[in-house]
């Protein structure tokens, strides 16, 4: 196993004026490693994860990533550019609502492909291979490669956005409630997706949810959280099992009466 | 106000500090090749989307020995070419003509003269819709953002969904390009067919938009790459006939539906170069032909 870090959190802060929206956040995430992040709507979950992933500004604390060259530099120090191509190539972004990470108004081909022309591929036949190999990695016929995501089903729109965001092979996830808007089953089949190519490919995840049947699935580690704080952190089966928060213990028994 | 010792209006329509703030504008495009500079865009005696930046720009550079040639669509007797002609004659006094080798300044609409253009003539694009990306990604914000970190993998993303619907590039004019391997940049809506004519041109060519307030410019001999794919790469155009009135090949085509049962002719879409051509004596076959514009990926196979 590798000893160090992908990424390190310390005493994350991000306040909408007087309102906290997260604060005193610490924890770290080792590559391969699976973290969901759980609690209630408006506990500060969704503040953090887009804290993180830069997508919102920080109002203190430190957020270190670990680069492929090995650099561990806190990502306020990346210009623009930096973070910019960091966000297209070593992490990916799962939206809750696939319409927001996806083009709905190109072909599936394409919003594959699009990192990869991102990145400076410039050979149409290759370009167009991977993304077919994709769409069949995340089960969507390859003969559908040039249809728009409109005319796909959420469960197949969820699918493809994962698809987009793998093709670069990054190495950090970040995903937002990626199973909240699709019906049972289908959920079921996009999670055991995820888990299959989390596994595979050996990615990093932060995953936002308030379903804890999904972090207990996925995650190995579990970060609950309360009014914008973490009230407790540690093994998935151990917080799942003994909870201690008093907070935690609710959120598990009222899961376990479903 | 009036002051009875100034004219009623000045020398080629626009009041000297527009023409300065706008020269300034057309300073730093030159500098950064294919950079979009904003500038202060006036209300002109005409609408939007018929030439209001490319007006601004003739205005600004104009001088009084100059010789000013308009076109449209490659014509110089259609309407919007005729109008700006007779704008400038009037409010300038310069003069006119419509071949393409006696002007110093040609302003366009749509077409680059067949004619190669010479060091020392200036070539002003009308142009509608100066942000290529536009399209692709409708905020601004995020567009300025992406030409100043070089991020231009959008555009390869339309062409790709050209060749997915329609198995080659279908885009054929306002063909993207890229200025000495830096700014991607709108060529304004000239066929592709034209796109080769703006690479190490000796001409210095602005491009004004006017509603949009940019302006933008290639100094003579740089580098314009129409973008592709390594395999679909860039191709123009070609024409299968020639044309009716003058025998020409190898140029750009204007189709003419001569009559309500189907009569069509073929004409260059370049009128001076026509007529240049038919007083050498040229001729062409005439009425009815048949013709194929042909995509240039059909004319390589």
């Amino acid at each position: 196993m590798n000893s160090e870090p992908i990424l390190s959190v310390r005493k994350l802060e991000k306040r909408y004026g007087n309102f906290i929206g997260c604060t005193d956040v610490s924890f770290d995430v080792w590559p391969g490693e699976v973290i969901a992040i759980v609690g209630e709507s408006g506990s500060g979950k969704t503040t953090l994860l887009n804290c993180i992933s830069t997508r919102l500004e920080r109002s203190s604390g430190e957020i270190r990533y670990r680069l492929r060259d090995r650099r561990f530099p806190d990502l306020a120090e990346l210009s623009e550019a930096e973070l910019r191509f960091l966000m297209r190539t070593d992490w990916g972004f799962v939206h809750q609502n696939p319409a927001d990470g996806l083009r709905m108004r190109v072909s599936a081909g394409a919003n594959v492909g699009e990192r990869l022309m991102a990145v400076g591929d410039r050979n149409y036949g290759e370009i167009r291979r991977r993304a077919s190999d994709w769409l069949e990695r995340v089960e969507i016929a390859a003969s559908r490669i040039d249809d728009m995501p409109v005319s796909f089903s959420g469960g197949m729109r969820q699918r493809l956005q994962i698809a987009r965001n793998l093709v670069t092979h990054p190495r950090l996830i970040f995903m937002d409630e990626p199973t909240g808007g699709l019906d049972v089953s289908v959920q079921a089949r996009v999670l055991d997706l995820l888990r299959m190519l989390v596994s595979d490919l050996g990615l990093s995840v932060i995953i936002v949810t308030h379903d804890l049947g999904v972090a207990r699935l996925l995650s190995q580690r579990i970060i609950v959280m309360k009014s914008g704080r973490i009230v407790e952190q540690g093994l998935t089966d151990r917080v799942m099992d003994d909870p201690s928060h008093p907070y935690t213990q609710l959120l598990v028994a009222s899961i376990l009466e479903n | 106000m009036t002051n009875p010792s100034l004219p009623a209006y000045n020398f080629a329509y626009l009041d000297e500090q527009t023409k300065r703030m706008i020269r300034r504008a057309i300073l730093k495009a030159i500098a950064v090749p294919g950079y979009q500079v904003p500038f202060a865009s006036r209300d002109m005696p005409m609408p939007y989307g018929w030439g209001t930046g490319g007006v601004q720009v003739t205005a600004s550079i104009l001088g009084p020995d100059d010789v000013l040639k308009v076109i449209d669509q490659g014509a110089d007797d259609t309407t919007n070419a005729v109008s700006i002609r007779a704008f400038f004659a009037k409010v300038a006094d310069v003069a006119t003509t419509t071949r393409t080798e006696d002007a110093t300044i040609i302003q366009t609409r749509h077409r680059i003269p067949e004619t190669p253009l010479a060091h020392g003539q200036i070539i002003v694009y009308q142009v509608p819709i100066p942000e290529p990306l536009r399209f692709l990604e409708p905020r601004e914000t995020e567009t300025r953002v992406m030409h100043a970190l070089e991020e231009y993998g959008l555009v390869h993303v339309k062409l790709y969904e050209d060749i997915a619907q329609h198995g080659h590039i279908a885009t054929t004019y306002a063909y993207p390009v890229k200025v000495e391997g830096r700014y991607v940049m709108d060529p304004s809506p000239i066929p592709k067919f034209d796109n080769p004519k703006m690479h190490h041109s000796p001409a210095l060519q602005l491009f004004g938009a006017g509603r949009e307030k940019r302006i933008y410019a290639l100094p003579p001999f740089t580098d314009v790459v129409s973008l592709d794919f390594e395999d679909h790469p860039f191709t123009v155009q070609r024409f299968d006939c020639r044309c009716a009135l003058c025998d020409a090949q190898d140029v750009y085509m204007d189709e003419v539906i001569t009559d309500d049962r189907g009569g069509r002719m073929f004409v260059c879409s370049d009128t001076d170069h026509c007529e240049t051509r038919r007083s050498e004596g040229c001729q062409g076959a005439g009425l009815p032909q048949h013709c194929t514009a042909k995509a240039g990926w059909e004319a390589a196979e």
